[in-house]
């Protein structure tokens, strides 16, 4: 329980916190004015700009912080399970590079942002359905394997055309947009986004929470897991599409955050341990406050926005190596 | 409960491992597999379990074709124990022995109450009860096995194919899990192994079969099956096969000659 209840503490306060810290700052006494009239209905007594910084500005972008890592966490614990290999991520399959493709495709014919986000969301799902319809052709042989290359393939293809249309685009008014997208951020986030991709995140948590215990058999491989009575290969459809759902909603709004889906379930192994319906309640929390933080401080620590992909690998490759060099061979 | 080969090719899809083996096992029987490395044991197995579809002939269980078998049932009928391994994550031993529940718990369900009694009970039979905290990666790999093997008790099967159940035991874990196998015939279940060592096939064995370049040579109870000439036959080295002076088991002494130098070499008193 404590392996929870700590995380939960965390988010709360990064919540607290997120919602003072800023260009505008709020001080803890308005902070709690405005949250109590909230609650009770009675007059805040602060200035209105601060109810519109807190409630119209800031709230939007720390529930999409909360949900994009949350969700990018869950995707990363349920791929990692079940490609059997801790340095798999969300992206694994290709969902990221078809997300990429898909919302690159949609600033270079000046879309708008809904349908630069639409085009995003079906890019991943169509990136992974491909890679899943060339790994189910070539049967016969081990199936977790063909997948995680023909992933690697097909993501190195998208990223190719990714380039392509860069070269393309007008470098003044289109690339700076792509290549901020492709990095990354929650600046533009307003509250009828996050309720478009919320519906997708959910449904895509449902068959992952309901099949919490069965994960557990996939992590032993496919034969192992056929031998104890599981038809791993409808399992498998179900948390692939699960989990790719979950991953194309969230970058659909928030661009391409790298490591969070990767290092997170690391973390989350550490204080919950390996057992996936303990495991997947932990690195969501975790995702969500790691995430949240890491925004916060991009808004925070420079006079321009940095990008939160360059930030989560700034910090999450030194946490990865450290893990790497520390931690007990938990993944062996 | 008999597990049924008809004239059975098995191997993977473009490559055959071998053909044209029949075999029956049957409740409370041990049926030993001894081959060389190579002569298609584990690969059977995979088959008789329905992992690898057969290339060719038939696996009945009761006379129904297991191919038209789902694996949940097949599952709570047919038990599995195969070679350690590393997990990949670092799993609590009660969490991998629970797994083997994994036929009799709904789809969406976790682990009841009864479900744990089973998974501790199935560790407490082999004497492994005070590893149930421990965590798989960081046990030995002696340990590992006896931990698979509890899983597959856990899985309460009626058959319980086992891929060289004792490979890497000591001396002492080895004669433990062979005196398991005896214990779990003698319940009625029907249990087949691959062993590298004849003198198991002796301590335990109902019936061998020998299996060598994925043909079945030979089976039969082992007094009558594993001879200097069989082994001979198989490993291509000489043995001989004395029965002890209790008159009841049999045990394979390799020939020496070349091997041991006595005397030679060491240092003069």
């Amino acid at each position: 329980m404590l392996a929870l209840a700590l995380p939960l503490l965390a988010l709360l306060l990064l919540f607290l916190g997120s919602l003072a810290l800023g260009k505008f700052p709020v001080s803890p006494h308005d902070l709690l004015a405005v949250l109590w009239s909230k609650l009770t209905g009675a007059p805040s007594g602060v200035s209105a700009a601060v109810e519109t910084v807190v409630w119209q500005i800031r709230l939007p972008r720390i529930a999409a912080a909360v949900l994009v890592g949350a969700a990018l966490a869950a995707a990363g614990s349920t791929y990692q399970g079940l490609f059997r290999n801790p340095l798999v991520s969300p992206d694994i399959l290709g969902v990221a590079a078809g997300a990429g493709l898909g919302a690159v495709v949609g600033i270079f014919f000046s879309l708008s942002a809904v349908g630069v986000q639409a085009l995003a969301f079906l890019g991943g799902i169509g990136a992974v359905l491909a890679v899943y319809l060339t790994g189910a052709a070539m049967r016969g042989r081990d199936p977790i394997l063909v997948l995680v290359l023909a992933g690697v393939a097909m993501g190195t293809l998208l990223g190719a055309a990714i380039s392509l249309v860069k070269v393309l685009a007008d470098p003044y008014n289109q690339l700076p947009a792509i290549t901020f997208w492709l990095l990354g951020s929650l600046t533009a986030i307003t509250l009828p986004d996050l309720r478009a991709v919320l519906p997708a995140v959910l449904i895509g948590l449902v068959p992952l929470y309901l099949l919490r215990w069965r994960m557990n058999l996939m992590t032993l491989g496919d034969e192992e897991a056929r031998a104890l009575g599981v038809e791993t290969r409808m399992l498998r459809i179900l948390f692939i599409a699960a989990a790719t759902l979950m991953t194309s909603a969230a970058v659909s709004v928030s661009g391409i955050i790298g490591w969070i889906g990767l290092i997170i379930p690391h973390a989350a192994r550490l204080i919950a341990g390996p057992e996936f319906s303990r495991l997947l309640p932990a690195a969501m929390l975790l995702g969500a406050g790691y995430l949240l933080a890491v925004d916060t401080l991009a808004r925070t620590m420079a006079e321009i926005e940095v990008p939160i992909g360059i930030l989560t690998a700034f910090i999450g490759a030194p946490f990865f190596l450290w893990l790497l060099a520390t931690a007990r061979r938990g993944w062996q | 409960m008999t597990l049924s080969a008809e004239h059975l090719d098995f191997g993977y899809r473009g490559r055959s491992v071998g053909s044209g083996v029949s075999i029956d096992i049957r409740s409370g029987e041990v049926l030993c597999l001894l081959g060389p490395n190579g002569g298609g044991k584990t690969t059977l197995m995979k088959t008789l379990l329905g992992l690898l579809p057969a290339l060719a002939g038939r696996v009945l269980l009761d006379g129904e074709d297991i191919v038209h078998m789902r694996r949940k049932r097949l599952a709570r009928i047919v038990g599995y124990v195969p070679q350690a391994h590393l997990a990949f994550f670092p799993f609590a031993v009660l969490d991998i022995v629970l797994m083997g529940r994994s036929a009799h718990i709904p789809l969406f369900g976790a682990p009841s109450q009864a479900d744990r009694a089973v998974a501790e009970r199935a560790l407490g039979r082999l004497g492994i009860a005070h590893l149930k905290t421990r965590v798989y990666t960081e046990i030995s790999g002696g340990e590992r096995q006896l931990v698979m093997i509890a899983r597959a008790l856990a899985q309460e099967p009626r058959i319980l194919i086992m891929d060289e159940p004792t490979a890497s035991l000591d001396f002492g874990n080895q004669l433990r899990v062979l005196n398991q196998i005896a214990a779990l015939a003698r319940a009625g279940i029907a249990v087949v192994f691959s062993t590298h060592d004849p003198d198991h096939v002796f301590l335990c064995g109902d019936r061998v079969a020998l299996l060598h370049d994925g043909r079945m040579e030979e089976i039969g109870p082992p007094e009558a099956i594993i001879t200097a000439a069989s082994l001979k036959r198989l490993y291509g080295v000489d043995v001989q096969v004395v029965e002890l002076p209790d008159h009841e088991t049999r045990t394979c002494v390799p020939s020496v000659h070349g091997l041991r130098r006595r005397g030679e070499g060491l240092p003069a008193p």
